[in-house]
């Protein structure tokens, strides 16, 4: 129960967050921040059990017919991805109360902000697949409405966009993955298949199912080639960059791929696949992040390669490169965070997020410099932070590879040469030197703009120090669950002199002279920034530009705003679509008995038809709009005179109400200025003349046939039993059928709202012309 | 163009025509009548009354905007199936309250009549948002 409240809290207090902001004013992040701080208190208390092997279940049903409930399982990866995710939260709340403060839409970014908090944890602890799946798609979702959240800025819209499709279309490939998967394994939770892995692997379906859920995974968490979302997802607030786009929400693939490692991971192909996307990744993100001068393009390009790194291991799929997947992904949500935190923080003080006019920071900032300067020096891996550890591990776990183990280490270690350079770039370079002119003259920030840094940073440099706060109790049972068998966790901060030791050397050197000559690299690196016109971006571009003038091109065509023309295609195409089976498996008995209709019955098609005829012959339209009238009201007179009230009470109401809209219309259109040319009279005569015919044929047809038995027997039956009403037509309208006529009254109100538009952006116009 | 008779008329039709309105919605459910045919009924009430005197007149008389008056009821319609969710019953599964006056016999009160009034406002509102939007251009 209390997993139930811990997720779903975060959607009421959502609700709520824009009075919250209206009541607390500007101290509305402290008080925000208390869920998330419970929820990791709550979170903390399973520690204890976790560590002893056990994990927690719990599950309540929400569409059993399908296979869908609502339940949770948690799992030492759960647990960890559950606590960055509530942990940075705390901060975020607190950090984003400071940076949007006074901001006219707080309350809004809260809504959103909670609603995606929500969303992740329902990720990292749902059990069933489809829940799962669910939450995946809100995190896309709530993280489409934070890009945007500028929305008057069109970058912000074309971004959040962009990411919305990327991870959309990769999240529809998920879904199908996932069922086929829930069909391999018979079970649609994700403790249920990992014990089903021998099934599923050697299932027909085993390698559509893994590329169909990599699909899923690797647009969320960014890799090659769907990476460009993430940098153009830093049109987004700061603290949202913070936390969706380096902390949580990029790692929900991660998370993916490290939940289904035991079920389906561990073959060749998957081994294959996930050490060349991660390896491409993990390279191309670094490269592609020296050659930036915004601070937060900087480190989105930074995150790709760490996302690439993580897919890395996990493909690599050991027991120490699992062990180093986990460390190094606390590793990096703990410096990624800060570091944005801190590139948020510069911008809000200064003005800029340039780091070529960015200098001499400490003395005017020096708490963020210090929170800043200790998540540089984690992310650049020097001990004793965290960050030593995660370094060291990755290259164990990257030496330890049967096949190509060289190639892979040598891409390892540049793109960590790459990591301390920019580390020094974005955390070290805006403090030291001379003091710049900037847009703005920087203050030390307020505490709810430094706590965030500061408390990663004392959380990177206490891990680091001293692993054994962690290693046993939450790091063994994550790397347990992602290898789905017990794994022995102790961490070291010194592991004597070996070939990691050597490397990390190396790559710290090496880091640090490339840092000094830095603005030769990003000139040298710009060179290849023509080849952007070749990448996934571009297609990306094209392929929209397509569906663009794809969707314009066919509008003009279908809807080309005469009404006429619409009506003719509707005709044409119901015409053309239900001839055939009407003649080949229609029973058509054109010779009725008609001895049953009374003279009255009679008389009133008479009226019926030749009000038609008038219509179609009148000069006027008022004679016209008259002529139809009488239709109208002759037909419902004949359902009268059958039996059906409603019906008719229903048809003569409309039919005034339509007199009056036209009366209400016409009066302002001109006379006929022409009528219609002869062919295209007798074109539409034949038309309309088909359609009359068939649609004649078809009521005969159904008449005579019957394909299945009438349910209106069991209406007359059931109507005042079961739903107390005599009238079975307002029966089947409010009960029966109640859903069908929420799904009308929907449609109603559209159109209504449509109408109402339409006729307000014309007098809009109007208006605008007068002036 | 504005007839005395007409608007002498349009005074006691229009209440008479929104009891009828109201009449319909309520008996809907054993005899003929309902929410949709009830909305028609209300809404040409007040297009008459716009048309007898102005649109202003109309609108002022309404009390409430015709977006509202659609927001209101399709929150009622959907309203009316959480009402059932609540108490464990499948969406739209109308709960029942059967009670007997003396006198006047037996009464079904349920769900389903939140539902109804929720089309019978869905139905004004967006009859009466567009003969009103049109009669104002």
């Amino acid at each position: 129960m209390g997993i139930l409240v811990a997720v779903l809290s975060g959607f009421l207090v959502a609700l709520a967050a824009p009075w919250l902001t209206r009541w607390f004013g500007d101290r509305v992040g402290w008080v925000i921040a208390l869920l998330p701080l419970s929820i990791t208190i709550y979170l903390l208390t399973f520690i204890p059990d976790l560590a002893d092997g056990g994990s927690v279940r719990y599950s309540i049903e929400w569409i059993p017919a399908l296979n869908i409930n609502l339940s949770f399982h948690v799992d030492g990866l759960g647990l960890v991805f559950a606590l960055l995710i509530s942990g940075i939260g705390t901060l975020i709340m607190l950090y984003g109360g400071g940076y949007l403060q006074g901001h006219h839409q707080l309350g809004r970014f809260y809504l959103y902000i909670l609603m995606f908090m929500a969303s992740m944890l329902g990720v990292v602890l749902a059990d069933n697949i489809i829940t799962f799946f669910v939450f995946f798609e809100l995190t896309s979702l709530t993280s489409y409405l934070l890009i945007g959240f500028d929305h008057n800025a069109s970058k912000s819209r074309y971004s959040a966009r962009q990411a919305l499709l990327v991870t959309g279309i990769g999240g529809q490939f998920l879904l199908v993955g996932l069922i086929l998967l829930a069909i391999a394994g018979g079970g649609w939770e994700f403790s249920v298949l990992v014990d089903q892995a021998d099934v599923i692997q050697d299932h027909a379906l085993y390698v559509p199912i893994m590329f169909l859920i990599l699909g899923g995974a690797f647009t969320k968490s960014a890799q090659v080639p769907f990476h460009f979302w993430l940098p153009g997802a830093m049109a987004a607030p700061t603290p949202v960059s913070a936390y969706l786009h380096s902390a949580t929400m990029v790692k929900a693939g991660v998370y993916l791929m490290a939940r289904i490692n035991p079920t389906i991971g561990g073959t060749d192909l998957w081994q294959f696949v996930l050490v060349t996307f991660g390896a491409a990744t993990m390279l191309l993100g670094a490269y592609l992040a020296v050659q930036r001068t915004d601070l937060k393009q900087l480190l989105a390009y930074t995150t790709v390669s760490s996302l690439g790194t993580l897919t890395l291991l996990i493909g690599i799929g050991t027991d120490v490169a699992l062990k180093a997947a986990m460390v190094f992904l606390v590793v990096h949500s703990l410096y990624k965070g800060a570091l944005f935190m801190v590139a948020g923080t510069i911008d809000h003080e200064t003005g800029t997020r340039d780091i070529r006019v960015l200098g001499g920071l400490r003395k005017l900032m020096p708490i963020t410099s210090i929170g800043a300067a200790v998540a540089a020096l984690s992310m650049a891996g020097i001990p004793p932070l965290f960050g030593f550890i995660g370094k060291e591990l990755v290259y164990e776990a990257v030496l330890d590879l049967d096949t190509f183990a060289i190639i892979i280490a040598v891409v390892a270690v540049v793109s960590n040469i790459l990591m301390v350079v920019v580390a020094g770039i974005t955390g070290i370079q805006p403090f030291i030197g001379e003091e710049k002119e900037t847009p703005k003259h920087a203050h030390e920030a307020p505490a709810s703009l430094y706590i965030g840094p500061l408390v990663l940073g004392t959380l990177s440099l206490v891990v680091g120090a001293i692993p054994a706060l962690i290693d046993t109790s939450i790091m063994e049972p994550a790397v347990s669950a992602v290898a789905g068998q017990p794994v022995e966790v102790t961490l070291y901060i010194w592991h004597g002199v070996n070939a990691m030791l050597i490397m990390s050397i190396i790559t710290v050197a090496v880091g640090v002279v490339v840092f000094m000559g830095r603005q030769q690299l990003r000139s040298v690196t710009n060179q290849t920034n023509l080849l952007a016109a070749l990448g996934p971006e571009a297609i990306y571009a094209h392929l929209l530009a397509g569906l663009d003038w794809l969707s314009r091109t066919q509008t003009k065509i279908i809807q080309n705003g005469y009404l006429r023309f619409y009506f003719l295609t509707i005709i044409v195409v119901l015409v053309v679509s239900a001839i055939y089976p009407l003649m080949a498996y229609g029973n058509i008995q054109l010779a009725g008995d008609l001895s049953d209709v009374r003279i009255y019955e009679w008389v009133v098609v008479a009226i019926v038809l030749m009000s038609a005829i008038m219509a179609v012959r009148a000069q006027s339209r008022l004679a016209a709009v008259a002529a139809l009238g009488i239709v109208g009201y002759g037909v419902a007179t004949i359902y009268i005179l059958y039996g059906a009230p409603d019906l008719a009470m229903t048809q003569i109401l409309v039919e005034t109400l339509t007199v009056i809209l036209f009366v209400l219309v016409l009066y302002r259109l001109p006379q006929f200025a022409t009528l219609s040319e002869r062919g295209s009279r007798i074109r539409d005569a034949i038309i309309a003349g088909t359609g009359g015919l068939l649609m004649t044929l078809l009521v005969l047809v159904v008449s005579n046939e019957r394909f299945y038995d009438s349910i209106s027997q069991f209406h007359a039956e059931e109507s005042y039993p079961s739903a107390f009403g005599r009238n079975v037509v307002n029966v089947i309208l409010v009960d029966f059928r109640a859903i069908d006529t929420f799904g009308e009254i929907i449609v109603l109100a559209v159109a209504g709202i449509g109408v109402y538009a339409l006729l307000r952006l014309r007098l809009w116009e109007d208006r605008s012309e007068e002036k | 163009m504005k007839s005395l008779i007409l608007q002498t008329a349009t005074r006691s039709l229009v209440a008479v025509m929104l009891l009828f309105s109201i009449f319909l919605l309520l008996r809907g459910h054993d005899e003929p009548g309902g929410g949709f045919i009830g909305g028609l009924v209300g809404a040409a009430a007040f297009a008459l009354y716009a048309i007898a005197f102005d649109v202003q007149s109309a609108r002022r008389m309404l009390g409430i905007r015709p977006q509202m008056m659609i927001a209101i009821g399709l929150a009622m319609a959907g309203g009316a199936g959480i009402i059932s969710l609540l108490a464990s019953e499948p969406y739209f599964a109308h709960l029942w309250y059967h009670t007997d006056i003396p006198g006047f016999g037996e009464i079904h009160l349920g769900t389903f009549l939140l539902f109804d009034i929720g089309v019978f406002l869905v139905v004004i509102g967006v009859t009466l948002l567009v003969i009103l939007t049109l009669s104002e251009e």
